[in-house]
């Protein structure tokens, strides 16, 4: 390149640090993936608004035992939100171990998340006679999308768990950068911020008013 | 072409996606990471589609104008769907759905993103491969895996699935409402898989044209096949999310029992079906979501095909760039707020209707804009008539002819008469489908030279694009007529309808068309064998640039190197088409040359 056509080049016009759109190929691949996830997630909810509307909706949940055991977990999976900022931060400042440490503690949070999950389902299964097809309190819908939407977010939480563990892995052994593990922590917020709208559309607004 | 010695810091920042050239057959070849050999890979898979799909669209012509003749061998094929060579109406509706699924995903989605946009793209910003070449590869293969688990929709018990390519609910979500099982299943599965290739490849386009451009390719400067393939990525991106999700829902419906898309009361074969709560509303919403931007999927890139090689063979710069770029940012945004128009008849308030109206009509501003300025772009050039410029041209003329008829269907009152009619028919044929081919057919004839290495034939393709015009025509301007009587459309069969039976011509009309299509369909064998052929034994073509083009592509040797530009990273200088240049020393000026190279030493001409 020759310096006189240096000047022929559109300069940008960004006056900030640093370009928002300068990001590497992972991070920005990441985000457009967020996006496109957050379309499917929304679809679903809107999904779920629809069939509210549309329907008689039942509002089963009580405070004990339900919004309890279902604030719990939201703990934990905030929680584990925390850890992974601690696990990003560490990364950057090249705190190989620590960064680790707190990779797996997110994970591990993670899966607390799915058992607890896990667990409520079998609960609302076996004890409350609730299913996809059919529930005792109203429309068939309300389990339906119970089941599909929380189902579908836990299987991003299972699925976040086994790519934090990879990272982890291939971040400890030197074959990945910092950059990936702030990549996961991307994914892991994001699942973390869809479950804050779960939680109190399918949670909060099915509770019964004693 | 001019070039720059790789920086460290430019090292650093396009390695990443570079890969060391493959020794075997099956890593070259099959499992292949580069984007030229995908783009090939999708190339083919599209053209197995295309013939399968008019294969299918054959069956359906012939059941309308004959429905009681046997046809030999289909009795074998399907002796459940047509006994003894006769097509039963289930069939009938089964072929039509598999046709324009074949067609909407496994042609117009993948050829010209994925074949033509793989292969094309990443030459033309000036980088070696696609972002994430690994993931380029899951997306064909996941593309290829979803047409198979489409085509075994055909022999599985019950056969293919009936319910459309739109899958509308409660047909395709009850499983007691067709004869058919596991058909469906796969379809949804199919469509399912497909949109994950599609997310994937979404993604990868994004981040390739806007991580990889090549020095001094500021957006403005792209050419606008890689604004089209860009936005149709956007599009693909937020689009597929949403039929995912619906597909997911449809498909618990089907085997898990739940109810989204199935109202309470729902009679099938005087059997109350037990389910309630749901509303197949509810899908078309979903669906159409997606549905619309498909539209915009396929269509766009043969906007930016057609842009091109207008340009190219015109010797002219596109007329009005920016306002072509704006255009097809407009289209891209508009087309996802207006899905509501499919919906017209649902039962949807006049209230939502006319704003889903007018946003419609909206369309129509850059969409004229666009024809305006190929007509500018055109207009006195010293236009070379070569095939790839014939095939855009007829592009523009099948644009405008299919546009102009989604102005009626726009109109809530007057879509409440053409709705489900040929008149519909008509409209998205000429349109998404015969257009978005006819930009198929400019671009491969445009860069099979540069993919191959041999120029196809300029006379068979000569032949070949007279007789599809004509034949394209002959086949869905009737339609329009058969849709005003108003003749529905996806009846296998009208019987006992004196308007359509009796005076109106419309059994002489379908006759017209049924002739005009296999005629067309035997021309598109001449198109199949200009390929083969070509590919074998078409001239070669040993030049860099043979079309005096001027954008990167024609700047790398031909048939190109592994890595595209053969180690070195492009300096680009100047806009897209730079035609017809005063005082240059060629009529043209490519994107590397900088303003010596264009001028001479010592000049002090240019921008």
């Amino acid at each position: 390149m020759s310096e006189g056509h240096a000047a022929t080049m559109a300069e940008p016009t960004w006056q900030g640090g640093g370009s928002p759109f300068a990001v590497g190929h992972k991070k920005l691949g990441m985000w457009l993936f967020i996006v496109s996830d957050t379309l499917t997630f929304s679809a679903l909810l809107l999904a779920y608004s629809f069939a509210r509307a549309a329907n008689d909706w039942p509002t089963p949940f009580h405070f004990m035992p339900s919004i309890v055991f279902s604030t719990v977990m939201t703990l934990v999976l905030l929680t584990s939100s925390l850890t992974m900022v601690y696990a990003v931060s560490a990364a950057h400042h090249d705190a190989r171990r620590k960064a680790v440490k707190y990779l797996l503690l997110t994970g591990a949070l993670g899966l607390i998340f799915v058992i607890l999950h896990s667990y409520e389902w079998i609960h609302l299964m076996r004890d409350e006679g609730m299913y996809p097809w059919s529930n005792p309190y109203g429309t068939p819908l309300f389990g339906a999308t119970f089941f599909g939407i929380t189902g579908l977010h836990m299987f991003h939480v299972l699925t976040g768990v086994i790519y934090l563990v990879v990272v982890a892995r291939g971040y400890w052994r030197g074959k990945w950068l910092p950059e990936d593990v702030e990549v996961a922590g991307l994914y892991w917020h994001f699942v973390d911020l869809v479950w804050m709208f779960v939680f109190p559309m399918i949670y909060l607004l099915s509770t019964a008013v004693d | 072409m001019t070039e720059v010695q790789v920086s460290p810091e430019v090292a650093e920042y396009t390695e990443v996606h570079r890969h060391p050239e493959p020794k075997s057959f099956l890593s070259k070849w099959i499992f292949s990471v580069d984007h030229k050999v995908i783009g090939i890979q999708y190339l083919l898979l599209a053209i197995v589609a295309v013939f399968v799909g008019m294969g299918l669209s054959l069956l359906v012509r012939l059941r309308l104008i004959m429905p009681e003749t046997p046809i030999p061998l289909l009795g074998a094929l399907f002796p459940v769907g047509a006994p003894d060579g006769v097509m039963t109406p289930e069939f009938y509706l089964a072929m039509l759905t598999m046709h324009g699924t074949v067609m909407v995903f496994m042609v117009l989605t993948t050829a010209p993103q994925g074949g033509f946009g793989n292969y094309i793209l990443p030459i033309q910003i000036g980088a070696a491969d696609m972002a994430f070449p690994r993931l380029n590869m899951l997306s064909f293969w996941c593309t290829f895996v979803s047409f198979l688990l489409l085509m075994a929709a055909f022999f599985v018990e019950g056969g293919a699935p009936m319910s459309g390519w739109t899958g509308y609910p409660p047909l395709s979500a009850v499983p007691e409402a067709t004869v058919q099982g596991i058909g469906q299943d796969l379809w949804i599965a199919s469509i399912a898989v497909f949109c994950i290739a599609s997310l994937l490849a979404a993604l990868n386009f994004i981040v390739t044209t806007l991580d990889l451009r090549a020095k001094g390719l500021t957006m403005m400067r792209l050419p606008l096949t890689c604004w089209t393939w860009f936005v149709t990525a956007i599009l693909g991106l937020l689009a597929f999310g949403v039929l995912l999700a619906a597909g997911v829902l449809l498909l618990l419906d089907r085997n898990v029992g739940t109810s989204f898309f199935v109202p309470a009361g729902l009679v099938v074969s005087d059997k109350v079906i037990d389910h309630s709560g749901g509303s197949p509303i509810l899908w078309q919403h979903l669906f159409w979501f997606f549905g619309h931007p498909e539209v915009y999927i396929a269509i766009l890139p043969g906007m930016g095909v057609t842009s091109h090689i207008l340009a190219t063979f015109a010797r002219r710069t596109v007329f009005g760039y920016k306002a072509m770029v704006y255009a097809i940012a407009a289209i891209g945004i508009l087309g996802f707020v207006v899905w509501g128009h499919h919906m017209f008849v649902s039962g949807m308030s006049p209230y939502s209707a006319f704003v889903f109206s007018i946003l419609t009509m909206c369309i129509g501003v850059p969409s004229a804009i666009k024809t305006f300025n190929w007509i500018g772009t055109m207009w006195g050039g010293k236009i070379r008539f070569t095939s790839p410029m014939l095939y855009s041209i007829g592009f523009v003329s099948l644009f405008v002819s299919g546009g102009l008829s989604g102005i009626f269907l726009g109109q809530p009152t007057v879509d409440l008469y053409f709705h489900d009619t040929y008149f519909v028919v008509a409209h998205f044929h000429l349109i998404m489908g015969v257009a978005a081919i006819f930009g198929m057919f400019a671009g491969l004839t445009f860069w099979f030279p540069k993919m191959f290495g041999r120029f196809m034939d300029e006379r068979l393709s000569k032949i070949h694009f007279w007789l599809t015009f004509t034949g394209v025509y002959a086949i869905f301007g009737p339609m329009h007529y058969l849709g005003m009587l108003p003749h529905p459309r996806r009846y296998a069969e009208i019987t006992g309808v004196d308007y359509l039976t009796a005076t109106s011509g419309a059994a002489d009309l379908h006759l017209f068309i049924t002739v005009s299509a296999i005629l067309t369909m035997l021309v598109q064998f001449v198109f199949l064998y200009n390929f083969v052929y070509s590919l074998i034994k078409g001239r070669t073509c040993t030049e860099d640039n043979p079309w005096e083009a001027t954008t990167l592509e024609w700047a790398i040797s031909t048939p190109p190197p592994h890595d595209n530009f053969a180690g070195k990273v492009p300096h680009v200088y100047r806009g897209p088409y730079d035609f017809s240049l005063s005082g240059a020393k060629r009529d043209f000026a490519m994107q590397c040359n900088d303003d010596k190279a264009v001028y001479g030493p010592g000049s002090a001409a240019g921008d």
